[in-house]
């Protein structure tokens, strides 16, 4: 390999050539600091705008002092990092920044997580020099995030992910001068923009500018209103990834704590997402097979490929930007919906109160679930099928709130009879998941015989676009494909309006990895091997699964035969499946 | 408009301008060429003064000779009219009376290309700033 | 009978917006009502420079200049000067120094010593007709490149001719196009000519534009040929309408002679050029910004390298440089590199366009050989400041410039010495100030301009100049401590240091340059509380000389806040903390008992 040698702080050191001034230093364990500059190795996601300048080395002959994320290194290039000039004119654009930057670190969202407060600490900024004109912006909110641009510092990952990473470009930075700020265009709500609420916005954040809707509040009311009986669901990714907000390494799971500590909390009723996604293998399995059986008996108007659709942020996407394409989706609700509709109907009966005095929560490593929660066709009669979502981090507060000593709660199981779940449902939390989920499931349907191998390596992996033909003996060469990351999905999308797409079923995940990586998880801060370590979890709690496909859970063959009857039945259509809307936005610019 | 194909349209183009751009192109550096002027007061009109600078600009283009041909007004002549003054690069400027064609002919052959003094010439009595 | 004479009337966008086109007309319609249409023509033509005293009319054969035309004046014009030969002598041009009117453009001070080379046909031809910048040589170069010169050959040409970017940081043109030309060979590659001209009182580019589209066309192909573009693409504010309407007029003639299109003289070289209107952001005359703005994103800088030559517009190689830059490329093909490379300085080659402007008799556009010293611009063409005050300071470069004084006077003007100086050549403006302008007050002004015209991307840029803005605006409010002058310095060099662009890197240099040159009128401010040239309304301060008072009370009542207090016969008394500085008083005083301290 080409390479060069340069002198870091008096140190030699040896780099490939195109390697930039940051991660040559890193290499030696230099830290130079950074703000703006962001990458997701391995997760095509990074921002690298150069326009925070907290990172300016001096470049000995150099006219001005360089910006480390962006310089590549030169041949013989001599560096200080931290040199009188470079240290002061770094500690002055900090001091710059927090003199446009409100003083409440106390009652920010991101308080502890802040990238710019854990600079400021670093630095040891004691007060501010600079005094003059601060931002004011109003706050905005929509069902799933708070923005408070404010607190903007301009670094654009939101933007970078919105537009680079999602294609949906509902943010992007507006203004100029001082006033330039990261907004919407003509600064209308996220809801009325493009935005599809995926919320990474909120995940790459390092201020408090964006930050996820709080409804911790809530659940501490609700369980003390005597009135109402309150149950919880806990989606598949919560469990690999809570334990870091309490100190564990990442990639611990903690799936018999959690339960213990919404026990703790006073949840009435503590149900696992995993029994539901379960429930939505069988549904969306069935659906599956019936659409590919008639594709393959040649029936023109049946629309292939199948899409998954559990992702809210999936689903918002294709309703705003593709909504002549909805018919290709899976009409089957997400895990969560399926599990609110089931919980207010089946479960409200048994225990024999009316819906509306049921209270079900969801903890999720989403924030666009909190906008699924308020969809309409998501309830009856205005009472929503799962009142509200909480994200990851919002549980992690809650537990602290309720003096919760997370770390030595002996572990519990979830409640019965919709905790139970398999190997199958907990690898929803990745991508891949939920195709290698149906694969267990809809190949075994369609040959009628026991699968010899669980396991679909080749849908699994961390490569944004993945391609697989499975052979389904008798049936035929299902070809799959799993993507994440909206800006694949539009690829996709663009074949089939094309009438060029080559697959038979799209897994779709909005995030980086899929939920492991959710808006609402403990915040990486750009370290991949986090997200990495998360996706190892999920897969070792698959293989600790006793059962480990779908159809085989006895609570999901009991439910069926108690309520539903059978998959894609009229009820479970009535119950677990949904539309799709048109919600194309046009702007008009008058 | 024909396009222009070739190098040799582009200066056949350029030529065909030339005699329309000459006066502009002349009186951009009027002391590197031939000066004349011509006394276009009332009593020079009556004398004829217009049909001699017509002539002089056609008989001038005609031989191709570069030179800047202006009205101005009175130059004090008026027993002499049309009067003409005559500046050849590098040399004084020299004012001729009674330029009617004829005169105007012999300036062209004689004074202009042939370099000698003709009958006519007036004695200078000012200078132009 | 051919036509004898020509009445060039000027269409810039200054004395259009004087009503030239009215004169046009009015001068139209005197040669018809004489019957002289075949007699003499009018010609509308681009800038002639002298926009102080616009609108001009120029008559040819004679050089007659006249200034301040009103299109009432046609008629005089046309019976006085058109058919009795007789000049009109009021509407001639004055030379401030004699007093004696100026009947010959040639002779007046203002064009003496200048040399116009990029602005050769500005105020000479008719910009829209493409036949009379034939005439005058139009796409000879273009032609000489393409039928008997190699990319290379032209390439060293330029190269040898010295010539150095005319937008403001002189990079070597010949340089910029063989990096270009050199770049991913056989890809589609742009060739794009900056026209977002943006500094204050700058109007260089339009008015070549205006003048003669026709050379900027020509050299875009020339470049187009030498680094292997088939594409041209002029960026150019949507606020110069006229230099658009030019310049899609000259695209369509040269389309249609054949000029701009497929197969060039019939060499094959096939070369297009498209407009791209900007909506006027200053930042959008860096190239990387100007770029991005072409692509239809926002229009902000981003860090080089990558430059433009190696991923440019839409990812590919392309060349930018700027209006002027291009006008000089067919003279050096047509006129040779060494005919080039003999005028101007060692290291500036050629000549350069400024915007004279500000506190100057003449102010207008400039073309004048490198090397040149400001005194000779300042008093000879410029025609000395005006009212006979003294020269304080000249600010070149615009925004990004600094304050020369006045023992820069006799320095040579070429790009390395007006950075030695503590300024830069920037794009061309010019402007003059004299001892009225408080120094403090012109830094706050530009860093003004700059704050708002800041793509507001980087930290030092976005808030850092902001925060220097605050702090001046605190000096001339009168606020100032000497260790916000402190702070003042060492924030100018932290934003030189670190911010992204070039914009924000030379944002400070009009504080640094009047810091370093105008030191004593920073602490006067600071210190003293006083302002020297008397423009900080805070700092002024209005007294009553109790000797001369005679307690009319005539300015008690006239004071709009009650701020002067005294009884009848007895010396009045301003109360300084409820004053406005609104100057009534002085006004009202017939005594000359108040003055400004």
């Amino acid at each position: 390999m080409d390479t060069i040698k340069l002198t870091i702080d008096n140190r030699e050191v040896e780099v490939p050539r195109g390697t930039t001034i940051l991660k040559a230093a890193e290499q030696m364990g230099i830290r130079i600091p950074t703000l703006c500059h962001f990458e997701l190795d391995g997760l095509a996601l990074e921002n690298r705008p150069g326009g925070c300048r907290v990172c300016v080395v001096e470049v000995v002959g150099r006219r001005n002092l360089a910006p480390a994320c962006i310089t590549e290194c030169m041949p013989d290039m001599v560096v200080k990092t931290n040199s009188f000039r470079a240290l002061n004119a770094r500690r002055t654009v900090l001091e710059l920044m927090l003199s446009d930057h409100p003083n409440d670190c106390l009652q920010c969202p991101k308080s502890g997580k802040c990238e710019l407060q854990a600079l400021a600490a670093d630095m040891g900024i004691r007060e501010i020099p600079f005094k003059g004109q601060q931002s004011q912006y109003a706050k905005e909110f929509s069902p799933s995030i708070v923005r408070d641009a404010n607190k903007c510092i301009m670094c654009r990952r939101c933007e970078s992910v919105c537009h680079e990473y999602q294609s949906v470009g509902a943010i992007g930075a507006v203004e100029r001068g001082f006033p330039a700020v990261v907004s919407t265009a003509f600064g209308k709500n996220l809801t009325d923009t493009n935005c599809v609420l995926c919320g990474q916005c909120v995940a790459v954040c390092p201020t408090g500018a964006l930050a996820e809707v709080d409804n911790t509040g809530k659940i501490l009311r609700d369980i003390a209103n005597p009135d109402v009986k309150t149950c919880v669901q806990v989606a598949p990714a919560v469990r690999v990834a809570l334990g870091e907000e309490f100190g564990m390494p990442p990639g611990s799971i903690v799936t018999g704590k959690i339960a213990a500590a919404l026990k703790a909390i006073g949840f009435d009723y503590v149900f696992d997402t995993d029994w539901s996604a379960d429930l939505t293998i069988m549904e969306e399995g069935t659906e599956v097979i019936g659409r590919l059986k008639a594709y393959l008996a040649g029936d023109k108007d049946v629309k292939i490929p199948i899409m998954t659709s559990c992702c809210p942020a999936w689903v918002n996407f294709y309703e705003k930007f593709y909504p002549e394409l909805r018919d290709y989706p899976s009409t089957a609700k997400s895990p969560q919906g399926m599990f609110g509709a089931t919980v207010k109907t089946y479960f409200a009966d048994k225990i024999g109160i009316p819906r509306k005095n049921l209270i079900c929560v969801s903890v999720m490593p989403c924030v666009a679930k909190k906008y699924e929660c308020e969809r309409e066709e998501l309830g009856v009669n205005g009472d929503p099928d799962v009142n509200y979502s909480i994200t990851t981090r919002e549980l992690a507060r809650l537990i602290k709130i309720c003096n919760i000593d997370f770390n030595s709660l002996p572990d519990a199981e979830f409640d019965s009879p919709l905790g139970a779940s398999t190997g199958a449902a907990v690898i929803f939390g990745v991508t891949g998941g939920v195709m290698e989920a149906a694969l267990r499931t809809a190949v075994e349907v369609l040959t009628g015989e026991t699968l010899p191998r669980i396991d679909f390596e080749e849908v699994r992996g961390l490569d944004g676009v993945r391609e697989a033909t499975i052979p389904v003996p008798g049936v035929a060469d299902l070809k799959v494909a799993v993507v994440y990351g909206l800006k694949n999905a539009r690829t996709i999308m663009e074949q089939i309006k094309a009438g060029e797409c080559p697959y038979h079923f799209v897994e779709v995940m909005a995030c980086p990895g899929g939920c492991i990586d959710g808006a609402g998880q403990p915040y990486h801060h750009g370290d991949a091997s986090i997200v990495k370590a998360r996706h190892a979890a999920i897969y070792e709690a698959d293989r600790n699964m006793p059962i480990r496909k779908s159809h085989e859970n006895p609570e999901i063959q009991a439910i069926y035969k108690e309520f539903y009857g059978k998959p894609c039945s009229e009820k479970s259509h009535h119950l677990l499946h949904t539309i799709y809307f048109d919600k194309k936005i046009k702007f008009d610019i008058d | 408009m024909d396009k222009i194909r070739n190098l040799a349209d582009l200066r056949k183009m350029k030529e065909g301008m030339q005699s329309r751009m000459s006066l502009r192109e002349n009186s951009n550096s009027p002391d590197a060429i031939i000066q004349i002027k011509v006394g276009m007061a009332t009593s020079g009109i009556a004398s004829g003064a217009k049909e001699t600078m017509s002539y002089l600009i056609t008989e001038l283009d005609k031989r191709q000779i570069k030179a800047l041909v202006m009205q101005v007004g009175d130059m004090g002549y008026s027993y002499a009219e049309p009067t003409v003054e005559v500046t050849i690069p590098g040399k004084d400027p020299v004012v001729f009376g009674d330029v009617k064609i004829p005169r105007a002919q012999e300036i062209i052959e004689k004074y202009i290309i042939g370099g000698e003094l003709i009958e006519g010439i007036l004695p200078a009595n000012y200078r132009s700033i | 009978m051919a036509v004898k004479m020509h009445i060039l009337v000027c269409g810039g966008t200054g004395c259009s917006a004087s009503a030239s086109h009215e004169i046009v007309a009015e001068l139209n319609k005197e040669l018809v009502a004489h019957d002289l249409t075949d007699f003499a023509k009018v010609v509308v033509t681009g800038c002639f420079g002298f926009c102080e005293r616009g609108p001009i009319v120029k008559i040819i054969p004679d050089n007659t200049f006249y200034t301040r035309v009103k299109p009432s004046d046609a008629k005089e014009i046309i019976e006085e000067h058109i058919i009795k030969g007789r000049k009109v002598q009021r509407l001639l041009y004055v030379a401030p120094d004699t007093n004696q009117s100026v009947p010959d453009s040639k002779h007046m001070e203002f064009y003496k010593k200048q040399l116009r080379i990029a602005l050769r046909n500005c105020g000479f031809i008719d910009p829209e007709n493409i036949e009379e910048s034939i005439a005058r040589d139009g796409y000879a170069a273009l032609a000489k490149c393409l039928t008997e010169m190699t990319p290379e050959q032209v390439i060293a040409e330029i190269k040898k001719s010295g010539l150095r970017g005319r937008g403001g940081a002189g990079f070597p043109t010949g340089l910029k196009w063989e990096i270009a030309s050199k770049s991913r060979p056989g890809e589609q590659k742009y060739v794009v000519c900056n026209a977002d001209e943006g500094d204050p009182g700058a109007f260089m580019d339009r008015s070549l534009l205006e003048g003669d589209p026709h050379s900027i066309l020509e050299a875009m192909a020339i470049c187009g040929y030498c680094i292997g573009a088939s594409k041209g693409l002029i960026y150019i504010r949507a606020e110069y309408p006229l230099a658009i309407h030019r310049l899609q007029v000259a695209i369509q003639q040269a389309e249609e002679y054949g000029l701009l299109g497929k197969d060039i003289f019939g060499t094959g070289f096939d070369f297009e050029i498209e407009l791209r209107y900007g909506a006027g952001a200053f930042v959008c005359g860096e190239e990387t910004a100007l770029i991005h703005s072409m692509e239809g994103k926002r229009g902000e800088p981003t860090f080089k390298p990558p430059f433009p030559a190696q991923s440019g517009y839409l990812g590919k190689p392309t060349n930018v440089n700027n209006v002027e830059t291009y006008a000089n490329i067919p003279v050096i093909i047509n006129k040779g590199a060494d005919w080039f490379a003999s005028i101007g300085t060692e290291k500036s080659k050629g000549t350069k366009v400024f915007a004279l402007a500000g506190k100057i008799n003449n102010v207008g556009l400039i073309e004048v050989p490198m090397g040149i010293t400001l005194r000779e611009i300042i008093y000879e063409i410029g025609g000395g400041i005006k009212g006979g005050k003294k020269f304080k300071a000249v600010q070149t470069g615009g925004p990004s410039g600094g304050c020369l004084t006045e023992k820069h006077l006799d320095t040579p003007i070429d790009y390395d010495s007006l950075v030695a100086a503590g300024s830069m050549m920037g794009s061309g403006g010019m402007i003059v100030m004299d001892e009225d302008d408080c120094m403090v007050a012109i830094a706050k002004f530009y860093l003004g301009f700059t704050v708002d015209e800041s793509c507001g991307k980087c930290t030092p840029c976005r808030v850092g100049n902001r925060r220097l803005l605050e702090i001046l605006t605190k000096i001339t409010d009168g606020k100032g401590t000497m260790e916000d002058l402190e702070q003042l310095k060492n924030l100018s060099a932290v934003i030189k240091d670190t911010a992204l662009c070039g914009l924000g890197q030379t944002s400070p240099n009009p504080v640094l340059s009047t810091i370093s040159n105008f030191w004593d009128e920073y602490v006067e401010h600071v210190v003293d509380k006083k302002c020297r040239a008397g423009q900080c309304k805070a700092l002024k301060k209005y007294v009553i000389d109790p000797a001369k008072c005679k307690g009319c009370t005539a300015c008690a009542r006239a004071c709009p806040v009650s701020a002067i207090s005294g009884t009848v016969k007895n010396p009045h008394v301003i109360n300084q903390l409820d004053c406005i500085k609104c100057g009534t008083c002085i006004e009202k005083c017939k005594f000359g008992a108040i003055s400004i301290q």
